[in-house]
């Protein structure tokens, strides 16, 4: 079986949905977004709590509420939602192999979106050592369990981290009826905004240690301890405890675009993209947390609409050639940046921002570019820079690169 | 008063499974009889998964002569059951002088176990190989016929055949004590008490404890833990053979290793224990496999680890196999069967019989029931997801739960209607691959746990 489509959205989350969107209503042709899920809305479906869609839907609700707006959108917009349909590799540029319960099938495209977001590292990718016994979950799965499966978790839990997400998982733990006894975190403060971080410690009463990590899990069939050590003494300390939740290091589900041959940024693993979200491949477009682990919700939704223009001009054959990239570099403490390629004549990126990752605390940061050694912008932000939420750089600051001065070094200064 | 049985089996890993499989094809009345919930969930589960040629066992032994024999045995039932079998050959790569010297040594070892494949390499041909070895190699030894092979349905095959012949299989069932009574032992177990004229103690990591219960101390079980790491899929292309350490003075060594489900595997470590049930993982582990991955195999270590195991095998304080009949007693003992066993199994089985046709007629049954057909869980052939006729014919075969494994929702319930269903999520993992890939179940694991809370399709 095979099929031909306008455009194949790749990852039914918020980007995915979001470039449906925006994307339906002009394109002469069918736009098929493929959710390998049994509904589409991404992550947010499984976080019950309020806190999405501010950004982009200008409103205030929950996940689930905000997955199924995104997708009342995208279908009033006239995409077609396929759900539970897997995209299981590549049978050509622009060619998808599929199955669903519909059939093993290919998909030829004109153009593909990428949208497959990010997953959080489990414990074997942390290298956590110890037992193997059950309990020990990502928040992911924490969330899926609660939410989506109304099934009960332990009664004493240690997360580990201190992000946004982790605090998710707390809220999530807590109407699992289970306790968290302590978060870790291995930076000198928490990472979450200050805002949530400070009422949610004192409403939620748990407490974080900073500078400290999770070295051993015990239990022979179910978790009853971790080993906690402090990285500043090296003392270990034992916490008991049922359930362990492993939060945050984040990973893009990157697996299409590798098996693609897309050229991958070194630092966010996932595709290397320009300002206009155009990966190596012509026609092969990337949106979302796939380029960004992770940024919020809305945030992934905004890039979804943001690549839209970028497909629309490759449909009808109107994009410029690509002209010689100007190659972003994010230099420490900064740890990522995205999008990583400027083009002459390129759009801004989304919401006139780069999105970047750091790890140390600034409450007030600068940040700086230089090109060939030269300073060509700099911009002092009225946010803290964090580690463990994602760091929204004005475009402004590298507007002025130049072609063939080689790459432009981000940084921050104090 | 319980049935009595013509032979018990203690022990359902692979090599008892095979052997009650082989009674199982006679007119022997046969019991297999696990201590843990599930067959294959000892030593036989965390094992390098390759498949043996027997190139370095020390010729002359009971071992040597078994994995020789076990390897075209095992070849051949895989090949009638679809028990996966990938045919990538080996390479011993020498890193020093010392080791380069040691491989002539090697070829001929392996020629005096009737092996006579190998090949002497250079360093060009070891990197045109495997290209993305780390640098440094001095030259190699090929092991063309050395394969990776799924150990887990190895075991389940081995164990299905045996129900389907006619064998009592029963899971969770850990032998406590003997007790000899006129022409019956009875064995009483954590289930009950089950009686037979013949035993064997195919008990792997506690077979000297069996040994224990019959009177004899003439070998003690070591368990040797080995820590292996699991590397992502995107990984698999650079290890397009099995990449085996020169043995040497100074140690073993670890190897890396293509594995059947599409994954790299590094390892394992060796370390000598007194628990026989620590199976966790160490700091320690983690950090002597990532130097040695550096060493052997740089941008392995960039690639995402899947996942951390450790096995334990059961070494003992000898350099062979101890297979043993007491005639007076009506007693087998099948010991020492180290990593060696996945390979060996059948051969055992085979030798272990001929033993016993002295005492009792294993002449094979007339209508056997053809062997088993299993699920393809390797990535050698179509997996369920990749079968258009099978999505046609059965859409639940279309229906991915695991997506990074891409088991269907059709494999997991077919894996509850089997003849040997799985006890537990750890079992519906050996016999699916759900939840075992690089998520770990930050997609798929709150669905496949749903499956298995309800003991299969809801």
């Amino acid at each position: 079986m095979t099929g031909h489509v306008r455009v194949a959205v790749v990852g039914g989350g918020p980007a995915g949905l979001a470039a449906a969107a925006a994307l339906a209503p002009r394109v002469d042709g069918p736009v098929l977004v493929l959710e390998r899920e049994a509904a589409t809305g991404g992550i947010p479906r499984h976080s019950d709590h309020l806190g999405y869609g501010m950004r982009d839907l200008h409103r205030f609700v929950s996940g689930p509420e905000y997955g199924r707006r995104l997708t009342a959108r995208a279908a009033a917009a006239g995409a077609t939602l396929e759900t539970e349909a897997m995209v299981t590799g590549w049978a050509g540029d622009r060619t998808l192999e599929i199955t669903s319960p519909r059939g093993r099938r290919t998909v030829t495209a004109d153009a593909v979106v990428l949208a497959t977001g990010a997953r959080e590292r489990p414990r074997a990718a942390r290298l956590i050592p110890g037992d193997r016994p059950d309990g020990v979950l990502t928040t992911g799965q924490l969330q899926q369990l609660v939410h989506l499966h109304h099934r009960t978790v332990g009664t004493r839990a240690v997360v580990v981290g201190a992000e946004l997400v982790s605090w998710s998982a707390v809220l999530t733990l807590r109407a699992a009826g289970c306790r968290t006894v302590l978060m870790t975190s291995e930076f000198p403060r928490p990472e979450a905004y200050a805002a949530f971080h400070l009422p949610g410690r004192l409403a939620l009463r748990v407490p974080v240690r900073t500078r400290t990590r999770v070295v051993a899990i015990h239990g022979r069939d179910r978790v009853t301890a971790v080993d906690v050590e402090d990285l500043r003494t090296g003392r270990r300390s034992r916490v008991a405890c049922d359930t362990v939740i492993t939060t945050a290091d984040w990973i893009p589900d990157h697996e299409l675009a590798r098996l693609a041959g897309l050229a991958l940024d070194p630092a966010t693993l996932g595709p290397q993209v320009d300002t206009a979200l155009a990966t190596s491949r012509p026609g092969v477009f990337a949106a979302g947390n796939l380029l960004h682990p992770v940024d919020t919700a809305d945030v992934a939704a905004l890039d979804g609409r943001h690549v839209a223009a970028a497909v629309l001009a490759h449909l009808s054959g109107t994009a410029a050639p690509p002209g010689p990239p100007i190659e972003l570099v994010a230099d420490a403490p900064l740890r990522w940046v995205a999008p990583q390629l400027l083009r002459p004549g390129g759009p801004a990126p989304a919401r006139g921002r780069l999105l970047a990752w750091t790890d140390e605390f600034h409450r007030f940061p600068g940040v700086t570019a230089h090109q060939d050694g030269r300073r060509i912008g700099s911009a002092r932000l009225a946010w803290p820079a964090a580690p463990g939420r994602a760091l929204r750089i004005p475009f402004s600051v590298v507007r002025a690169a130049r072609p063939g001065d080689g790459p432009v070094h981000l940084g921050l200064s104090v | 008063m319980s049935p009595t049985y013509d032979v018990a089996v203690i022990g359902g890993g692979i090599v008892g499974a095979a052997v009650a499989r082989l009674l199982g094809g006679t007119a022997c009345s046969t019991v297999l009889i696990e201590g843990r919930a599930d067959v294959g969930d000892g030593t036989s589960k965390a094992n390098t998964a390759i498949l043996h040629t027997g190139f370095d066992a020390t010729p002359g032994t009971l071992e040597s002569g078994l994995v020789a024999r076990g390897y075209h045995l095992l070849g051949d039932y895989a090949a009638a059951t679809g028990i996966p079998v990938e045919r990538t050959g080996a390479l011993l790569v020498a890193w020093t002088r010392e080791q380069l010297d040691a491989l002539p040594g090697l070829r001929a070892k392996a020629e005096r176990n009737g092996y006579t494949a190998c090949e002497l390499i250079d360093t060009s041909q070891v990197y045109h190989q495997v290209p993305a070895l780390g640098p440094g190699a001095l030259g190699g030894l090929t092991v063309p016929g050395e394969s990776i092979i799924c150990t887990w349905t190895t075991n389940l095959a081995l164990a299905t055949d045996a129900v389907n012949r006619g064998v009592t299989l029963l899971r969770g069932h850990r032998v406590t004590g003997v007790r000899a009574d006129g022409g019956t032992t009875w064995l009483t177990t954590t289930a009950g008490d089950v009686g037979a004229r013949w035993v064997v103690n195919a008990a792997g990591l506690g077979a000297d404890i069996v040994d224990g219960l019959f009177g004899y101390h003439r070998f003690t079980v070591t368990p040797r833990r080995g820590e292996l790491l699991v590397f992502d899929k995107l990984a698999r292309p650079m290890a397009p053979r099995i990449v085996l350490p020169v043995p040497s003075k100074a140690g073993k060594g670890v190897l890396i290793s293509p594995t059947i489900y599409g994954n790299v595997m590094l390892g394992p470590t060796a370390e000598d224990l007194d628990d026989r049930t620590a199976t966790g993982t160490t700091a320690e582990g983690f950090a002597f496999l990532r130097a040695k991955g550096m060493e052997l195999m740089p941008a392995l270590l960039r690639e995402e680890v899947t996942a951390a195991y450790a096995g334990l095998r059961a070494a003992i304080d000898r350099d062979d196999y101890l297979i043993d009949v007491d005639d007076d007693r009506r007693y087998v003992l099948i010991g020492g069967i180290r990593s060696t066993g996945l390979s060996a199994g059948m051969a055992i089985a085979e030798h272990v019989g001929g033993l016993l046709a002295a005492h009792l007629d294993l002449t094979e049954r007339d209508g056997l029931p053809a062997p088993p057909r299993m699920p393809n869980l390797g990535e050698a052939g179509p997996r369920p997801y990749q079968d258009a006729a099978a999505i046609a014919a059965d859409p639940e075969y279309g229906r991915i739960v695991c997506f990074c494994e891409r088991v269907t929702r059709g494999e997991i319930r077919d894996a509850y209607a089997s003849v040997i269903p799985p006890a537990d999520l750890a079992g519906l993992r050996r016999r699916t691959r759900a939840m075992n890939g690089r998520c770990q179940g930050f997609f798929c694991g709150a669905e496949v746990s749903a499956r298995v809370a309800h003991g299969g399709p809801r």
